[in-house]
């Protein structure tokens, strides 16, 4: 019997620092996401900023993680890649970061060493196209990959057994994962310093 | 050829360079040069920030209230403390009182982070330049728990614990992903700990790593939102509703309740793990008292933890405030920050550009305009730099000074002046600790002196917590529910012009922004944080900065491993923030080390 309570769970996660162009991708994709779809009981969604330790236990509590983040391939800006399971972990050795903003490889070693981490992993990641452009916004190839983005995590939610709803209302402001003009609408229209 | 510096540094930068970039296991991006002399001692550093941080930027013409919200997410570990800084600046700018509830909601979330942020600090980042994890692998499970239980009370110390543990890591290992192993100088000359105390400390910050995600259900519980807590100009966004049921975001008794007990393992896990295992490293590394840098000379604290709301007096603040000049302990400066003469800011040798390279900027007025040149002395090219020329333009952090005189901040800074003011409370643990090691009060003046301080202040911290979690229950149960004044939220309220500054002690040291708000829109606003304080390039005069300072006569075992400058620069806990974290596919990127 498979109950939805014993669901497998699932953490729907986006990561990086969304004060910085194409280095919010991760972010502002969980949020548009979560304003579009509905997801089950067993389904968590997660800004994840650029948070490090404080995550692991949110992937403690998760059995399979999808999360978002910009990633230098060494692609075209704007190029989605989908990876997979043990080769997450090659993908998320940072670069120029540490312990504190702790890259993600290790908040999965961190929860590898406590012993849970997501058995399955789907990174979705987009190369960057600007990094230097503090408070810029996203560039538009990576900004026409949020949809894209978001089909690939729903077909996986799928696969898993959870799919997504879309949203039959719409979001309403207090619920959306960013508020205070951080959002993505406000802080895009404002991005241009005058 | 040797030279002077006015706040009383020698500089040699004659013998061979050494690069390191990045300085690992740090927020941000960090780039430190120094030169040794024959001996391999450090004669000459130059600490150079190279990844630019403009919140100031982007926050003009935005709507004050939000502030907080942007600079909450300048980097993912000051979270919190950014945005309690910036709520205080638009309260002072504009007058807004906060209720007393607020003031102890916001002490407890702020003592929470330094609760959290020194022991991750310390066993994440900082005790692996102490702690040879891969000599942990050879200790002997029965004598590791023996030392184990001669020191603390601590329950998990039997010999199949740890004897657990060596088989767990020993097949991490074996796996060849080494996680937060990776780049370390395992079975370096400068680690002196025996394999029993390695083994006894990797299980602690295996504990620690688990621990710390108790903690953090605190700032949960209080900002309504984990890991981005909520906050709010006037107060704190959580309402009281005491006898509630599963009102949303409210606070009732079963909430108190949870942090209540949140507070008090933290306590127990501070007490009976995190200082027992300091007083242990500290005896064994007794003879290394390197890296004291300005903390003899030189030291800030702001100040915070106000015991009254909306009173910043030195008298309510439970952290000590004010300043230290020239090893002067009988003499403690009263901060202003308001005052256009105390704290500046200036760029003759950051990538910035002022009207007059000599003169200072007050924050209000301070200009965040980039300008990237090199000195005549660089070597290599603008993308491709190999030697930094500490003559020109060398760094993107601005160099912050107090009348001029470059500072240390931080637990070592806040230590030395609630010393120096003889409060009990810091003066009476710290002098515990010294004697327990056999060193002189001197002795403070260190790397060593850093690390532990920090932990002295991380046990004050959740005492503290205890203490404002009491008088929010006993304020509550008395009938008093307020936790914000909103009566100044309606920007027509406001004056037509207007500044302020907020500050805090944020973990890692003093932490300050302005703010100047002009028809309800922010027209300037400038955050001068710790890291710029202590990692702060030389200013027009010459005078070096703390981790510079620090840097100055320590001897290296080994250049191609310069794990003693990992060690000093990681004392100060740095946060160089806010940079970028793209994975790229290869990964596993070393620090690069070069010798010239």
């Amino acid at each position: 019997m498979l109950s939805p309570t014993n669901k497998k769970r699932i953490l729907v996660l986006g990561i990086g620092n969304i004060l910085w162009a194409d280095e919010g991708f991760g972010v502002r994709v969980v949020e548009e996401f979560h304003r579009r779809y509905a997801v089950d009981d067993n389904v968590t969604v997660l800004d994840g900023g650029t948070q490090g330790l404080y995550l692991v236990s949110f992937l403690e509590q998760a059995d399979r993680l999808i999360v978002f983040d910009a990633i230098d391939y060494g692609l075209l800006p704007g190029q989605l890649m989908l990876v997979r399971d043990d080769e997450v972990p090659k993908f998320t050795g940072a670069r120029k970061v540490s312990l504190h903003q702790t890259g993600f490889q290790e908040v999965l070693s961190a929860a590898e060493l406590l012993g849970r981490r997501p058995r399955e992993l789907a990174l979705i990641g987009c190369q960057p196209f600007d990094l230097e452009d503090w408070g810029g916004p996203l560039t538009a190839p990576v900004r026409f990959q949020i949809a894209p983005a978001i089909k690939l995590a729903c077909k996986l939610l799928e696969q898993w057994g959870s799919p997504a709803k879309l949203r039959s209302l719409p979001l309403p402001a207090s619920e959306r994962l960013l508020a205070n003009n951080i959002d993505h609408a406000n802080y895009e229209m404002r991005a241009q310093p005058i | 050829m040797a030279v002077q510096t006015p706040n009383g540094f020698t500089l040699d930068r004659s013998g061979r360079r050494i690069v390191i970039d990045p300085l690992t296991r740090i927020e941000g991006h960090l780039r430190i040069e120094a030169n040794l002399d024959s001996d391999n001692v450090i004669r000459n550093a130059v600490s150079s920030g190279t990844m630019w941080r403009g919140i100031e930027v982007i926050l003009r013409g935005r709507n004050p209230r939000d502030a907080w919200a942007f600079t909450e997410r300048i980097c993912g570990v000051c979270t919190g403390t950014h945005a309690l800084t910036s709520v205080r600046a638009v309260e002072n700018a504009l007058g807004v009182t906060i209720p007393e509830n607020a003031n102890s909601v916001r002490n407890i979330m702020q003592l929470c982070l330094f609760v959290h942020d020194h022991l991750v600090h310390f066993y994440h980042l900082h005790a692996l330049d102490w702690v040879d994890v891969v000599s942990a692998l050879k200790a002997d499970p029965k004598s590791t728990s023996a030392l184990a239980q001669s020191i603390s009370p601590w329950p998990q110390a039997s010999p199949g614990y740890f004897k657990d543990l060596q088989i767990r890591l020993t097949k991490f290992f074996g796996s060849g992903q080494l996680g937060p192993f990776k780049n370390g100088y395992w079975g370096h000359p400068a680690y002196k700990l025996p394999p029993e105390a390695n083994l006894m400390v990797v299980a602690h910050y295996l504990e620690a790593l688990d621990f710390q995600k108790e903690i953090v259900k605190i700032q949960a519980i209080y900002g309504g939102k984990n890991p981005h807590p909520n906050w709010l100009v006037g107060g704190v966004p959580c309402a009281i509703n005491i006898d509630g049921i599963g009102a949303v975001g409210a606070i009732n008794i079963e909430r108190l309740n949870i942090v209540s007990s949140i507070i008090d393992r933290s306590i127990e896990f501070v007490e009976q793990v995190y200082l027992p295992d300091i007083a242990a490293i500290c005896s064994f590394y007794k003879d290394w008292l390197h890296g004291g840098g300005l903390s003899s000379k030189s030291v800030m604290s702001y100040g915070d933890i106000p015991e009254n709301a909306n009173d910043c007096s030195t008298e309510s603040f439970k952290l000590p405030r004010g300043v230290i000049l020239d090893g002067n302990l009988k003499e403690i400066l009263p901060i202003d920050h308001g005052d256009p003469e105390q704290i500046q800011e200036f760029v003759a040798h950051s990538w910035y550009k002022y009207p007059s390279d000599c003169c200072g900027l007050h924050p209000w007025d301070g200009i965040t305009e980039p300008s990237f040149e090199l000195g005549s002395k660089l070597k290599g090219n603008k993308t491709d730099i190999k030697e930094l020329d500490e003559g020109g333009k060398y760094s993107w952090i601005k160099a912050p000074r107090w009348r001029g005189r470059a500072v240390e901040v931080g637990p070592l800074a806040r230590y030395i002046v609630g010393y120096a003011q003889g409060k009990a409370e810091f003066k009476e643990p710290a002098e515990r600790l010294l004697k327990g090691l056999n060193l002189p009060v001197t002795a403070l003046f260190s790397t060593l002196g850093r690390t532990a301080a920090r932990a002295l202040e991380c046990q004050w911290a959740a005492h503290q917590m205890r203490y404002f979690q009491d008088k929010l229950v006993i304020s509550i149960k008395a009938g008093n529910t307020a936790t914000a004044n909103v009566s100044r939220w309606n920007p027509e309220s406001w004056p037509k012009e207007a500044k302020g500054y907020g500050f805090t002690e944020a973990p890692r040291g003093a932490l300050g922004h302005w703010i100047k708000i002009k028809d309800a829109k922010i027209d300037n606003y400038q955050c001068v944080v710790p890291t710029t304080w202590n990692g702060s390039p030389r200013d027009f005069e010459g005078n070096i900065g703390a981790f510079e300072a620090s840097l100055i006569g320590t001897p290296m075992a080994d250049p191609q491993r310069p794990l003693e400058i990992l060690r000093t620069i990681h004392s100060f806990d740095p946060c160089l923030a806010c940079s970028t974290h793209v994975m790229t596919p290869d990964g596993q990127e070393m620090a690069s080390v070069k010798i010239r």
